[in-house]
């Protein structure tokens, strides 16, 4: 009885007090100080979600998926599971010799090799950085990792190719539909014929 | 002797009579012939396309599009699409991408049916150097090396600009062209007289003129063609890029044609209006600068840096 006056009026508070702080942190969005894009600072509401850091992919928000066409693969290349299942996978770096062969690395080769990229046992998937397995689909977030800046401008359809309509449906070529992921440095190609010169013409 | 007595013949047959037959000669050569009549005539009277009534310029198409067909044997249409609402069209073309291959120039040719002979191109390409930058007046554009891109040189294809404040449609003596709503300039090629006016005034060199009557072979035509676009031009008319008016103001709108060939994706194209599009997102986050600023003539062609 004596010790009731004391502590159930206490834990009341505390309990009430506890409630909304737990009621805060779930139902409303926190206020932080934040740099935009003009280097302005300004204040933005985040949720709780949002202020989870993503460098822990457990954390990060799901990616936008990009509609693509089917990668270029070569013929019957795909799925690579059909011969790489049965094979001892080796990690060793080397230059190849029994197969792909005709695949020449002019792309960081002096910092990667093949299993950078590819990963080593499920070769039906591409390898982040962060350990992450992707499909061949969504390659565009590997090569993301190195270019960020084109990958955000491809994002928004300034980099890159989308076929579609202006104000309809759109859809993302891949990074390899244009560049070569083992040498993507473009090759020059033959112009079409100059405009005739006023004069020469015969009519 | 003789010539006095020719003399006496010519008086004889009167000025009168003279002035009466050749009253009826004409008269039997404007009297047309029997499959000609009506599109002849209607042809001549034809009012300006702004002044047309629903009805009038629904004759107007199908005479259009009897003719084009007789003379393509194809089914060809000609439509009037109007602007769409909210729309301001804007297209912009990365220099840092375009390589000078010229498709863009030849797919123009193919959609928008271009005379092949004597030769018409909308998009004119410019070699320029990576020295001098961009220099107008040091500009190749007949440029015809064994590859693209040459080493130290960038390339800049240059068309109608669809000005906001174009001195084209100031100068028409007799109102052909003119800007729709949707910001695209366009010609009537029935009303247009072929003064070329507007191809002194325009600073860009884009309008170009049929001096020849266009040769269009029939295999290589487009039959979805647009009143004011890329319908078959006759002899003496001024033409020049529309924006492809007959793709873009479809619903769903699509791409014009040089956008859609451009195999390193260096054309963008868009709606200035709508804040998502990535018109948008490029004027406001890339280095973006137009032709000829001082001009004033505020072009809806911009020219970026992706890089």
């Amino acid at each position: 009885m004596k010790t009731r006056s004391f502590t159930c009026p206490t834990l009341v508070l505390v309990a009430i007090l506890l409630f909304q702080f737990m009621s805060a942190t779930q139902s409303q969005a926190v206020r932080v100080k934040e740099f935009d894009r003009s280097g302005k600072l300004i204040v933005v509401e985040k949720t709780a979600a949002e202020l989870q850091p993503t460098y822990n992919i457990k954390n990060k928000l799901a990616e936008n998926i990009f509609p693509v066409p089917r990668p270029p693969f070569s013929e019957g290349i795909f799925p690579c599971s059909q011969c790489h299942s049965y094979m001892k996978p080796n990690p060793t770096r080397r230059t190849l010799t029994e197969y792909h062969t005709e695949i020449v690395l002019h792309h960081a080769e002096g910092q990667r090799w093949c299993t950078d990229c590819h990963n080593l046992v499920n070769r039906d998937k591409l390898r982040l950085v962060s350990g992450e397995l992707i499909n061949f689909t969504e390659s565009y977030r590997l090569c993301g990792q190195c270019h960020g800046d084109k990958f955000r401008d491809w994002k928004v359809g300034v980099h890159g190719k989308r076929t579609g309509y202006w104000n309809g449906d759109k859809q993302y070529l891949l990074c390899v539909h244009c560049h070569n992921p083992h040498d993507p440095k473009f090759k020059a190609l033959k112009p079409l014929p100059p405009p005739e010169r006023p004069g020469t013409a015969r009519h | 002797m003789s010539e006095i007595e020719k003399n006496e013949y010519v008086q004889h047959r009167s000025r009168r009579k003279f002035l009466k037959e050749m009253a009826a000669g004409i008269g039997l050569i404007a009297l047309p012939g029997k499959e000609a009549s009506a599109s002849m005539w209607e042809d001549f009277f034809q009012k300006h396309f702004r002044e047309l009534s629903k009805d009038e310029l629904k004759n107007v198409l199908a005479r259009l599009e009897k003719k084009y067909s007789k003379q393509f044997s194809k089914q060809v249409t000609v439509k009037a699409t109007p602007p769409i609402e909210g729309v301001r069209y804007g297209y912009a073309l990365d220099l840092s991408r375009c390589i000078g291959c010229r498709r863009c120039v030849y797919a123009c040719v193919k959609e928008n049916n271009q005379s092949r002979d004597p030769q018409i191109h909308w998009i004119r390409v410019l070699q320029m150097n990576k020295e001098k930058g961009v220099d107008l007046s040091q500009a190749e554009h007949y440029y015809n090396p064994e590859k693209v891109p040459e080493k130290g040189h960038f390339y800049m294809p240059v068309q109608c600009q669809q000005c906001e404040n174009p001195p084209c449609t100031k100068v028409c003596p007799v109102q052909a062209t003119w800007k729709e709503n949707d910001g695209i300039v366009v010609v009537d090629y029935n009303w247009c007289i072929g003064c070329r006016y507007c191809m002194a005034a325009c600073p860009y060199g884009a309008r170009h003129f049929n001096w020849g009557k266009p040769g269009l072979p029939a295999a290589e035509m487009n039959p979805d063609t647009h009143y004011l676009g890329n319908r078959p031009r006759p002899i003496g008319v001024v033409e020049k890029c529309t924006f492809c008016i007959q793709r873009t103001r479809e619903q769903p709108g699509r791409y014009p044609a040089c956008e859609e060939i451009c195999p390193v994706g260096a054309r963008k194209f868009g709606n200035l209006l709508d804040p998502e599009s990535e018109i948008r997102y490029l004027i406001e986050n890339k280095r973006v600068f137009i032709l000829k600023e001082e001009l004033n003539t505020q072009p809806k062609f911009f020219y970026f840096y992706a890089t």
